[in-house]
């Protein structure tokens, strides 16, 4: 018994520096730079000949974007240079808000296809939330087309497959790129371009629900903590939706804060913090300070629907022939 | 006791550095290469998820191939490039499509680049 381990043990000794050097050398020959606090080169999961079209592709020879439009075709011109944006306006987070500067994987306006963007599913370990064995059960159920657990989407079984809601806080960590904020004295109310959702945040000084029936965006208050930061406390969301792009689970227990911080007129930054201590075994930050840049006034957002007949068109032309 | 402890922890390692070759967005298609062919176009589906390109490949022997092919969603019209509009493409264009393909040999791909007939680059970066 003790020959059989010292054989294993001398193979093993041989075989994890050669593993941790292979995926050191990858990092190194990642042609891409897109830092992060932590990480310098891509990630793991656009590491590899396999991978490489995870991420957004360098800039190409003969490719020139046009200039930058709103869905109404408009152009939309580009922050002004050197000048210092006025300070921000007291209790107020209303205006057009669009995604600010690039992510780890190189995408430009859009977030969260990996997964929530503070905590992406990229290989990196330290981006595993800290599930319980109930939390890593439920994401192992889930199948997700993308981050590292990700199947063909003919076998994936992401509720927003079949157009269900995205629900909260998804709206929040999936795809987010473009929403607009507008306030009455009571309310804050967002508007989603992806999927063309809206939530409601009470503002009016009431509680959250004890025993809430659970709804899809689940209940929102919110309240001014100093002169432009706007914290929303949420529960009672439903425990089919998914957290994220990536298939983390949440159960009936989530209670989500936003921290809407307005930096100055032209910038807002985004803190999303998730405790659901049935399927993690602590809070776990979901967006961390993410930057977004206020458009103009007159900006159109796009138009995005999960149209069903769409779904069923690309599930029959595409999804299903390429996994038969 | 203690080997098999340091026995474990090695086997924590190796199953640590596992998720590298785990699947991936593009499980379905074979990413390790890149296939361009010009074609003629048949039907432009501007819609969500996915806009759709089919178009007609020929080769020497005459044979005509049916593609069907995925760009980016309708709503990211302005990621890198050209905007995808409905009147971008139409019956009988001539284009000329860089992709990966289904590792399983249907003529399904997604388009990494596409030459229109105006010269212009379409660049899909969106996985």
């Amino acid at each position: 018994m003790q020959n059989f381990v010292l054989k294993f043990l001398a193979k093993a000794l041989i075989l994890v520096p050669v593993l941790i050097l292979s995926s050191l050398a990858h990092a190194q020959k990642a042609a891409q730079s897109s830092e992060t606090k932590e990480h310098k080169g891509l990630p793991p999961i656009c590491q590899g000949e396999a991978n490489r079209f995870n991420c957004a592709s360098a800039p190409i020879e003969g490719q020139k974007d046009e200039p930058a439009v709103d869905a109404w075709g408009r152009t939309v011109a580009p922050p002004a240079k050197g000048v210092k944006s006025a300070p921000a306006p007291r209790h107020d987070i209303s205006g057009i808000w669009q995604v600010d500067g690039v992510d780890e994987f190189g995408f430009r306006g859009i977030l969260g296809i990996f997964g929530a963007p503070a905590m992406p599913s990229d290989g990196y370990p330290e981006h595993e939330p800290p599930y319980t064995k109930e939390g890593l059960e439920a994401y192992h159920r889930h199948k997700p087309v993308f981050g590292m657990a990700a199947v063909p989407a003919a076998q994936a079984n992401d509720p927003v497959k079949m157009c269900d809601p995205n629900g909260f806080p998804r709206n929040d960590l999936h795809s987010l790129s473009t929403f607009q904020i507008l306030q009455t004295p009571v309310q804050v109310v967002i508007l989603y371009a992806r999927y063309k959702d809206w939530r409601m945040i009470w503002a009016d000084g009431r509680e959250l629900p004890k025993d809430p029936d659970p709804t899809w965006d689940g209940y929102s208050t919110g309240k001014w903590v100093d002169d432009t930061t706007f914290v929303v406390q949420t529960n009672g969301t439903d425990e089919r939706t998914w957290l994220d792009n990536a298939g983390r689970p949440h159960s009936d227990a989530l209670r989500v804060e936003e921290r809407f911080h307005r930096v100055d007129r032209e910038h807002m930054e985004l803190t999303v913090t998730l405790d659901d201590p049935k399927m993690y075994m602590k809070p776990w930050i979901a967006l961390d300070k993410q930057p977004f840049r206020l458009q103009s006034a007159d900006f159109s957002m796009s138009e995005t629907r999960c149209s069903p007949s769409e779904m069923a068109t690309y599930d029959s032309l595409v999804s299903t022939p390429i996994v038969k | 006791m203690k080997w098999f402890v340091f026995v474990v922890a090695c086997f924590a390692m190796l199953a640590a550095s596992a998720p590298l070759s785990a699947h991936h967005g593009n499980a379905a298609y074979d990413a390790t290469k890149e296939v361009t062919v010009n074609g003629v176009v048949t039907e432009w589906i501007v819609a969500n998820p996915h806009s759709l390109l089919k178009f007609d490949t020929t080769d020497d022997k005459g044979n005509v191939v049916h593609w069907i092919v995925e760009s980016g969603a309708a709503s990211v019209n302005q990621a890198r490039g050209v905007r995808l509009t409905k009147g971008l493409l139409k019956p009988g264009d001539k284009v000329t499509v860089t992709m990966m393909v289904a590792k399983n040999g249907q003529p399904v791909g997604r388009i990494h680049r596409l030459v229109l007939p105006d010269g212009r680059l379409m660049v899909n970066d969106l996985p």
